[in-house]
């Protein structure tokens, strides 16, 4: 028995949590989440360099062969600083592809992904708020070798800064991802409130995706992906959580009114240690999780269900008190804490709120 | 990280399995001969101070096997290892760590045998969170210490033998926590007056104890003059792991499950409530973070990595818990929910009902949720003392 990580592990973690300080502060953050800043390659090939994009993959598609647990830790670091750079869409098409595809496609994309020479992303549901394949609602029609798509995909994460998007349709042959270059469709980029999850519509006009690009999905696989993708965001949501915590904390160490730091009064205290509570609960969950992922699938569902059931109403609440217990200078833009209460409202509905997952709970506990 | 045990620990299992299946009759036939053979084979196996060391009775029973032994023992709804739940839990282990050779011979054999039941002497009327300012007083002289002065919410006063008793031996100190004596006294003392109190949920369980010039031999000081907070400090931090608690809570759950099963609420099957189904899905989230909280300690404490205050974490959930499960059972079941044991309409006999007044056990026993709350902001997070 042994829940803890290794020393590896633990030197990821470090690895990750360094270059977040150094090549990703804050101040590069906003900078690269500017409206129109171009897409940061350097740190994009840097992260590749380090292998960050393929911890998933197997050895022999050029990955590093590990396995969601350590993809956790990497995203729970890189959200610490709210890091901007798509490696979650990369990791959810990434997964998409080892689940869906066949050898062929899998020899193909896997590689590239692999390397960071593709960028990708994953859009399943066209619904905002519905886990289902009946929230699939891009349907294709057949044309010869292929299918062809027209409409609209909504809600597509990083699709600006993608160079395949894989969206899910109904095609003939049922549920299905169409992988699609982005030089084939147009992408608007959506204004949405947190500016560090770019996301974007992708328009479909008269778009022919050839069988080869075309991986049927069964309903389990639709379950699987939605799971991994909160596998994913709950991960970043423990990084962001705990450095709101850790922000207020420093910041009530040192305010200081009536002559004595807000830290001291326990309205303040007590509620950061309520925080603290919550970071360290749903963080269990999570690390449970994404073990289950590789280690224990059939417990997924319900793993990752009373991990996002606790952090998704947790985080929220961590993100408003964040910037509550900060005064009128955690309403400033210019302050950060507002950025992760943005983000905890981001991560709020992705793949599932708290009632999609408690009631999952509840289903999966048999009542 | 993985979830496996080794051959050993897993061999330890069986061998608490198989004794259980032999030695632990269904509920409704333990009485009190089951109980005394029960107690006298457990202490055979060496699993009552599993932890302790073997001079002393114990077994050095490793992490793991003390959750295993825990876990195994509360799936199986077991009985306690013995009938001094103090002694066992920090007495025992404060004398073991603190005593006197003379004082590990007297008084730890007896815990093991469950032939001695200690109660702790700490709270007083005036000093309950705030307990490094106690004042009931401990004077030298001679070969004894005499002891004036109240305790009260005293558990198990009324029955036990022995009380592990927090003393003043000194009140012009600058730093309270200092002048401190921890003393070992006999209930049977001349000058000890015991008067029961009752509680909301109609039990006499504790107690308030008044102490006029009690005599204690200096040989049953635990630790040095002055040195008592130190001895009770470790003490108190000699607490269980969760593992055994967590199966319990997860036990309480399916229980709350099955009410719910039965139950209905405005004519329509309370499981279908989406308000109900939510509730206990919430629960079911705070409880399985117990778990895996626990379980993250564990393996730091295997690994020798210090646990700060984390225990605090699962303790402020344990509290929440306690006092919302049962509150819902009685919420859920109306009127029928508020009849005790007897009531032609109680709901389980009774059960949630009476459980739902008893909260305070946990809640405000161990310690109130505020306090640990400063213990989480201060010791771990570093803010400003009070
Ligand atoms: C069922 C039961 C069994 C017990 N058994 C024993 C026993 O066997 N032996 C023994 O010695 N004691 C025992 N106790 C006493 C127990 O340890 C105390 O009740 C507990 O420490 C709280 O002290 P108090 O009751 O004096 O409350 P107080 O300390 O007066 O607290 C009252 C309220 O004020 C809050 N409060 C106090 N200080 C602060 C602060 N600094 N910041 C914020 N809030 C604060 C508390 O949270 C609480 O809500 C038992 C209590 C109960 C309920």
């Amino acid at each position: 028995m042994n829940f803890g990580f290794t020393q590896e592990q633990e030197m990821l973690r470090d690895q990750v949590r360094r270059f977040m300080t150094e090549a990703c502060p804050m101040a590069t953050v906003r900078e690269l989440t500017a409206i129109d800043a171009p897409f940061s390659d350097s740190l994009w090939n840097q992260i590749a360099e380090l292998g960050w994009l393929g911890l998933i993959v197997p050895e022999p598609y050029g990955g590093i062969g590990l396995k969601w647990i350590d993809l956790a830790l990497v995203l729970e670091e890189t959200a610490r600083g709210l890091s901007p750079l798509p490696i979650l869409s990369q990791a959810l098409a990434t997964a998409a592809v080892l689940r869906a595809g066949n050898d062929e496609q899998r020899a193909n994309w896997l590689p590239a992904l692999a390397s960071g020479t593709t960028r990708a992303t994953l859009a399943l549901y066209d619904e905002p708020n519905w886990f289902d394949p009946k929230a699939v609602t891009l349907t294709g029609t057949t044309v010869d070798g292929g299918i062809e798509l027209n409409g609209r995909k909504p809600f597509v994460s990083d699709a600006m800064s993608s160079d395949q998007l894989l969206l899910a349709c109904h095609g003939p042959a049922g549920l299905s991802l169409a992988v699609i270059g982005q030089s084939q469709v147009t992408v608007t980029r959506e204004p949405s409130m947190d500016t560090t999850k770019p996301t974007g519509s992708v328009h479909l006009d008269h778009v022919h995706v050839p069988d080869g690009c075309l991986m049927p999905l069964t309903n389990e696989d639709l379950a699987y992906l939605s799971d991994c993708g909160a596998v994913a965001v709950t991960a970043e949501m423990v990084g962001a959580a705990d450095t709101t915590l850790t922000m207020t904390c420093n910041y009530a160490k040192e305010r200081i009114q009536f002559g004595k730091p807000i830290g001291q009064y326990q309205g303040v205290k007590h509620r950061l240690a309520d925080m603290f509570v919550d970071v360290e609960s749903f963080r269990s969950l999570l690390y449970y999780a994404a073990w289950c992922v590789d280690d224990a699938p059939d417990e997924l569902p319900r793993a990752i269900s009373l991990a996002k059931g606790y952090a998704s109403d947790a985080f929220a609440k961590i993100g408003i008190d964040g910037v509550g217990l900060h005064g009128a200078i955690g309403f400033t833009a210019e302050y950060d804490v507002q950025l992760y209460l943005k983000r905890s409202k981001w991560s709020r509905p992705m793949y599932g709120d708290s009632d999609y997952h408690l009631e999952r709970v509840a289903t999966l506990g048999g009542i | 990280m993985d979830f496996e045990y080794t051959p050993e620990e897993q061999a330890f299992r069986e061998e608490v399995r198989g004794f259980l299946a032999e030695n632990l009759p269904p509920k409704s036939e333990r009485n009190k001969d089951f109980l005394a053979t029960w107690l006298t084979k457990v202490r055979e196996k060496g699993w009552v101070g599993f932890s302790w060391p073997r001079e002393f009775g114990g077994s050095d029973g490793g992490l793991i096997e003390q959750a295993i032994l825990r876990e195994e023992m509360a799936l199986a709804k077991a009985p306690p290892l013995g009938t001094s739940f103090m002694g066992l839990a920090w007495v025992g282990p404060g004398i073991i760590r603190y005593g006197t050779e003379a004082q590990k011979k007297k008084f730890i054999p007896d815990i093991l045998d469950s032939k001695v039941t200690w109660c702790t002497g700490y709270s007083e009327p005036n000093h309950g969170s705030d307990l490094a300012s106690i004042q009931c007083k401990a004077v030298p002289e001679g070969d004894n210490y005499v002891v004036n002065g109240q305790k009260t919410w005293t558990t198990g006063a009324a029955f036990s033998q022995w009380i592990i008793l927090l003393t003043r031996t000194r009140f012009d100190v600058d730093v309270k926590h200092d002048g401190i004596t921890c003393l070992l006294v006999s209930m049977d003392t001349p000058g000890i007056d015991v008067r029961p109190i009752e509680n909301m949920a109609g039990d006499k369980h504790f107690a308030e104890i008044f102490f006029t010039d009690v005599k204690v031999p200096v040989e049953n000081r635990l630790g040095t003059e002055g040195d008592g907070w130190k001895v009770t400090v470790s003490a108190l931090a000699n607490e269980r792991s969760s593992i055994g608690e967590v199966t319990q809570m997860f036990a309480k759950l399916d229980t709350l499950k099955a009410l719910v099963k039965r139950t209905k609420k405005q004519g329509q099957p309370a499981g279908r409530d989406p308000k109900v189904r939510r509730t206990l899905a919430v629960f079911e989230t705070r409880v399985a973070a117990m778990k895996y909280n626990g379980l993250r300690y564990l393996t730091k404490q295997i690994k020798g990595e210090p646990l700060t205050s984390e225990t605090s974490v699962n303790k402020l959930h344990r509290a929440s818990l306690e006092i919302e499960m049962d509150d819902f059972a009685v919420e859920l079941t109306g009127q029928a929910g508020l009849q005790l044991r007897g009531g032609s309409d109680a709901v389980a006999n009774g059960k949630w009902a009476k459980s739902s007044l008893n909260w305070p056990n946990v809640v405000i026993g161990g310690g109130t949720p505020n306090i640990q709350r400063n213990i989480i902001a201060e010791r771990i997070l570093g803010l400003p003392k009070d």
